[in-house]
């Protein structure tokens, strides 16, 4: 099987899974890689390992390079299952002298595989290990994305073992960013930033400051998902500069779901109304549009509008779902606004703007709700409604 | 009172204390050390909010 020689004696031996096209609940239309590194040294060091059902892939590649039971060292720098469910059986395979993790991920690695006899070697923030010609610096990360998390950094070769930071849900038979069409890149890069690590953004903002003020040099960026980052790591530091600090574009996007095309004619309205404003618009329909599409649009836009109908006094339940996974992403500095075609009660607008209270939303607009099916007069309401939206976020950046 | 992390939703009960750390039970927040961090996700202090549920 083929392996790939990221700098010298530091090989990628990791699998790509083409197959996958639903990451609880993130839609993976190009599949995904988990990337394990193989380093050769004085001491032999494997960087994580992949999906249980893809572990036959990963022992091939390792074998291609050496015996794995000569690799003394296995890093868990996450312990989430498409990293570590091939551990169990690697473990077995290897019997490394040490399994190197943070101290959550020490209690994590029990909490999974109920393995106290394991050997365990729990590094703290910023320490340093040697293996020979080189060493490992272990950097701390919790909730990026988990308690356990941690990179890698090895200082001889300026490359930094990212585990999930950076990462991109890219399966491809390239490994490096310069082999990728860029805006392709970019845009899984922008899905997978948006719908793990948005609620996360202070704790990036401070990873990037602390990593700028240590002065560690880097230029390769190797993350546990997707590309390598040889050509340009600047890029995607750069662009996780800009996604943390959550100040968003000029753009709105319109998020709805309808039953009889009431509540779509009015979101067609309110995008209208953004557009002639200058300001870029995505109308996205609920039905047709998975959640983690919808959050990829929500991640650059400054202006969230949401449309839903009133059903048996809620909303219907793919904009429930989406409120529901949105709130937890905790996305920050949005104008919201609401609107809905309705029968009776008509809650929905309700509903919808006390979730984008709760999400500290700046919200403009009181909603829109019409009756039914909606007339001119009230379609013209809404486009007001999509031009105050268009308004409002054109000022805000002025 | 409980407060909560606000970074991973840890919620300190002062009932349970945090013996992990060596925090009798029956401490209440205010009572922590300035350096007692959160046990998930290592959150200082100051990244916690009163929890009122």
């Amino acid at each position: 099987m083929q392996t790939y020689e990221i700098k010298k004696d530091i090989h990628w031996v990791g699998a790509v899974d083409w197959t996958i096209r639903d990451f609880h609940g993130y839609s993976t239309y190009q599949g995904t890689s988990y990337n394990a590194f193989l380093m050769l040294d004085e001491k032999n060091v494997l960087f994580d390992t992949v999906k249980k059902p893809l572990k036959s892939d990963l022992i091939h590649r390792i074998r291609s390079i050496i015996d794995p039971e000569k690799i003394d060292y296995i890093v868990v720098n996450h312990v989430e299952m498409d990293h570590s469910g091939s551990l169990p059986e690697i473990v077995k395979l290897v019997k490394p002298e040490k399994i190197i993790c943070s101290k959550m991920g020490h209690k994590n690695l029990l909490d999974h595989f109920h393995q106290p006899d394991w050997p365990y070697h729990v590094v703290n923030d910023g320490e340093s290990i040697s293996v020979g010609k080189r060493s490992i610096t272990f950097l701390e990360t919790r909730m990026l994305h988990w308690p356990d998390s941690m990179f890698s950094y090895i200082p001889e070769e300026k490359l930094l073992i990212s585990s999930d930071a950076f990462g991109q849900h890219l399966g491809s038979s390239e490994r490096f960013d310069d082999e990728v069409d860029q805006s392709f890149l970019m845009h899984e890069a922008a899905k997978y930033y948006a719908n793990i690590l948005t609620l996360y953004s202070p704790l990036v903002q401070k990873l990037l400051k602390r990593v700028a003020e240590l002065g560690i040099e880097i230029d390769m960026i190797a993350p546990d998902h997707g590309i390598i980052w040889r050509k340009n790591p600047g890029l995607i530091l750069e662009a996780y500069q800009r996604w943390s600090a959550q100040e968003g574009s000029e753009k709105a996007v319109v998020i709805y779901d309808t039953m009889w095309h009431s509540t779509e004619m009015m979101a067609k309205a309110v995008a209208d109304g953004i557009e002639s404003q200058g300001v870029s618009v995505k109308l996205i329909d609920l039905q047709v549009s998975h959640r983690s599409d919808a959050m990829t649009d929500v991640l650059d836009a400054k202006g969230v509008v949401l449309g839903c109908p009133t059903l048996n006094n809620g909303l219907l339940p793919r904009m429930a779902g989406f409120l529901m996974y949105m709130r937890g992403l905790r996305p920050t500095n949005k104008f919201g606004a609401a609107f809905g075609s309705y029968g009776w009660s008509g809650e929905s607008v309700k509903l919808m703007n006390k979730a984008m209270e709760e999400m500290k939303f700046d919200i403009i607009h009181s909603g829109l709700r019409v009756k039914y099916v909606p007339t001119h007069d009230s379609l013209k309401e809404c486009v007001e409604l999509g031009k105050l939206m268009g308004k409002t976020i054109k000022d805000s950046f002025k | 009172m409980k407060y909560r992390c606000t970074i991973c939703g840890y919620i300190y009960e002062p009932e349970a204390g945090d013996p992990g750390s060596g925090i009798a039970p029956g401490t209440p927040f205010e009572d922590l050390p300035d350096d007692w961090v959160c046990p998930v996700c290592g959150a200082t202090k100051d990244q916690f909010e009163p929890a009122d549920d």
